[in-house]
């Protein structure tokens, strides 16, 4: 069946639902509301009021609340209104969920999901645009997720939800409604840890995930009619990050660049290129680049934010120089 | 009678600005996102109004009026809601996340309740530097359910600071209402937990709330401490221009228009004797002015160049 993204969101949430009577989601207007982008559109009706649940605006209150639910036995997803809201619950998933396991000598289990609207591009300034995914990519005992793909973003929330460990679940607001594709009806689920190779190429190769996906895809079109064979893996994972994979195509086509939407500095780039280095060095025909947002705020401003952020020009322009190597 | 047409003044200043602000956004004329505060008007003009220029304001996202009242220029308020290269941020973001601090208006983010330490570390530096000043905090009552409310609330009570806590409860955080938020009626109550007075007023009562403040500020100048006063109101609008609050009755919404803060305000003019009608249709005319004004240079002013999203980070350029 057609799904756009979020519904593919929305279904991966129901059938967890159905199957499963300790699957609830907890969040701000999730309920009655539906969401502040409806991802819940239509489960309160279904599920009730105690599936369901609205809490006030307290999102160390959703995060540690979540935690307790999984102690006791629960499988909670959480939402987080904004992704640049988890913030506010930072302490409850990097020192709470995290080490859970960890402190009781990997006794104890913590299967939880927060599930984070995050993004840029769609004007929403310094405070609705933000990727904050590598604060928790370096967070041992978290896991982190960034689905490109209605399918994807089905089978890893999924996936997410029957795990045993903390997910934490990026989806990208700007993909909300732009991509819709056929979406397997029954429930599936996309392995954690596992990168895709969404396009096969030789000479060059992106690592990307989320929004910039789209542009790794675009560019490699224009290249292709500029004779230049590109391969592009979407991470879909953050961490565990898939190493093989990413290995793998460094070594294939000794040429790589690594876009996100995220900042550069300090994002998940930094470690991709570090693994690279370290296992494949010696295959490389040039440096490994980076692409990503600059180093700054997500200034609201349309000539700003489009200056900021990584686009299909600035990707085929960093990539024609690393082609050209 | 100058001060009874100056309010009056505000209050329809507030409401003409709002009410354009929200039509602009439907017309594609302001991006972004657009939080009304029609039917708020009276907690702004009254929290603000008696306050004195060195005094400072910690608006919500729901609070351009404080701004007016507080004396920002209409024009580059316009600019900044615009995300305009004139606008207090520059266009680095839009709405009220950015302040006037020459003014006594502190910006806020998007994360509620958060500037209410903030409040406290203003209200701390007015005490140890024995300034008769006061700090003014909003938050809605959606957002006192955060735990920053608490830690604010609890050292602003410890340390006797002059800081006066402004709940505007309009019932509902987003689609959220009140009895999902919190287990009592009053968050006014909650004060009592932390060493001081709450006090509940309604805040479509422009005086209610101007008395409010006056005990408040007097307490707070003197060195008595912070004071919570909730001023019970009604937003007109959804949350944000994209909410169609869906979830309140229509019977409830014109229950509360039908105690509009403006049109009470009309009654006092006329109870005491004004020409209240004359004043209605001038008023108007010279609010309308002003907000031509503010939306004529707000949209003639530039969008700022994509490089300066590099600019205004550090004190020197790292």
């Amino acid at each position: 069946m057609e799904l756009t993204y979020i519904k593919a969101i929305n279904d991966a949430l129901r059938q967890a639902m159905r199957l499963d009577g300790d699957v609830v989601l907890l969040g701000e207007d999730i309920a009655a509301l539906g969401g502040a982008f409806l991802a819940t559109e239509g489960l309160l009706e279904e599920f009730g009021p105690e599936r369901v649940i609205d809490t006030p605006i307290s999102e160390s209150l959703i995060n540690g609340a979540s935690v307790g639910l999984a102690v006791a036995g629960m499988r909670p997803v959480a939402e987080m209104q904004f992704a640049d809201f988890i913030s506010c619950g930072f302490d409850q998933l990097v020192n709470m969920a995290s080490t859970l396991r960890y402190r009781h000598g990997g006794n104890a289990k913590c299967p939880m999901v927060v599930r984070c609207p995050s993004g840029s591009g769609v004007r929403g300034g310094l405070f609705h645009s933000q990727n904050p995914e590598a604060w928790f990519a370096r967070v041992p005992g978290l896991k982190v997720v960034a689905p490109a793909t209605a399918f994807d973003a089905k089978g890893l929330l999924i996936a997410a939800i029957q795990d045993d460990d903390p997910v934490i679940y990026f989806e990208h607001k700007y993909l909300y409604r732009r991509i819709k594709e056929n979406v397997p009806e029954d429930s599936y689920i996309v392995p954690i840890g596992k990168a895709a190779l969404r396009r096969e190429g030789g000479d060059i190769c992106f690592i990307t995930y989320g929004s910039a996906l789209y542009l790794c895809l675009a560019a490699a079109e224009e290249l292709e009619k500029e004779g230049v064979s590109s391969e592009v893996l979407d991470l879909r994972t953050l961490l565990p990050l898939d190493r093989k994979a990413i290995i793998s195509c460094a070594k294939k086509t000794g040429k790589v660049l690594i876009v996100h939407e995220d900042r550069v500095t300090g994002g998940i780039g930094g470690e991709v290129s570090a693994i690279i280095m370290e296992n494949a060095f010696e295959y490389l025909d040039a440096p490994v680049m980076r692409l990503g947002a600059k180093d700054t705020p997500n200034a609201f401003a349309g000539p700003m934010e489009e200056y900021i952020l990584p686009n299909k020009d600035k990707v085929l322009q960093a990539a024609r120089k690393l082609a050209g190597y | 009678m100058e001060q009874d047409l100056e309010l009056y003044y505000y209050l329809r200043l507030v409401r003409e600005f709002e009410d354009r602000v929200s039509k602009l956004h439907h017309q594609g004329r302001i991006p972004g996102g657009v939080y009304s505060g029609l039917g708020q008007e009276a907690v702004v003009v009254g929290a603000v109004y008696r306050l004195k220029s060195d005094d400072f304001i910690f608006p919500l996202h729901r609070d351009l009026g404080a701004f007016l009242v507080k004396g920002v220029d209409p024009n580059l308020l316009m600019a900044q809601i615009m995300g305009k290269k004139t606008g207090f941020s520059g266009g680095r973001d839009s709405f009220l996340h950015a302040g006037v601090l020459d003014r006594g208006v502190f910006g806020s983010t998007s994360m509620l309740a958060s500037s209410l330490p903030v409040a406290c570390g203003a209200a701390l530096k007015f005490k140890i530097k024995k300034e008769p000043r006061v700090a003014v905090a909003f938050f809605g009552e959606g957002a006192s359910s955060r735990g920053d409310f608490h830690e604010a609330a609890n050292f602003a009570g410890i340390h006797k600071l002059p800081v006066i806590f402004v709940c505007e409860n309009n019932f509902y955080a987003f689609s959220t209402p009140q009895s999902m938020q919190m287990a009592i009626e009053d968050v006014a109550d909650r004060a009592a937990g932390y060493g001081f007075h709450g006090h509940v007023c309604s805040g479509n009562d422009l005086f209610a709330v101007i008395r409010a403040m006056e005990h408040a500020i007097n307490q707070a100048r003197r060195g008595d401490g912070p004071e919570l006063i909730e001023c019970k109101t009604y937003r007109y609008s959804g949350h944000s221009e994209h909410d169609m609050a869906s979830y309140r009755t229509k019977e409830e919404l014109i229950e509360w228009e039908s105690r509009d803060p403006i049109q009470r305000y009309e009654f006092f003019l006329e109870k005491k004797g004004y020409d209240a009608a004359k004043i209605i249709a001038e008023t108007g005319e010279k609010v309308k002015a002003v907000v031509d004004e503010a939306v004529k240079f707000a949209e003639s002013s530039p969008e700022p160049e994509g490089p300066e999203a590099m600019e205004g980070l550090y004190a020197t350029p790292v």
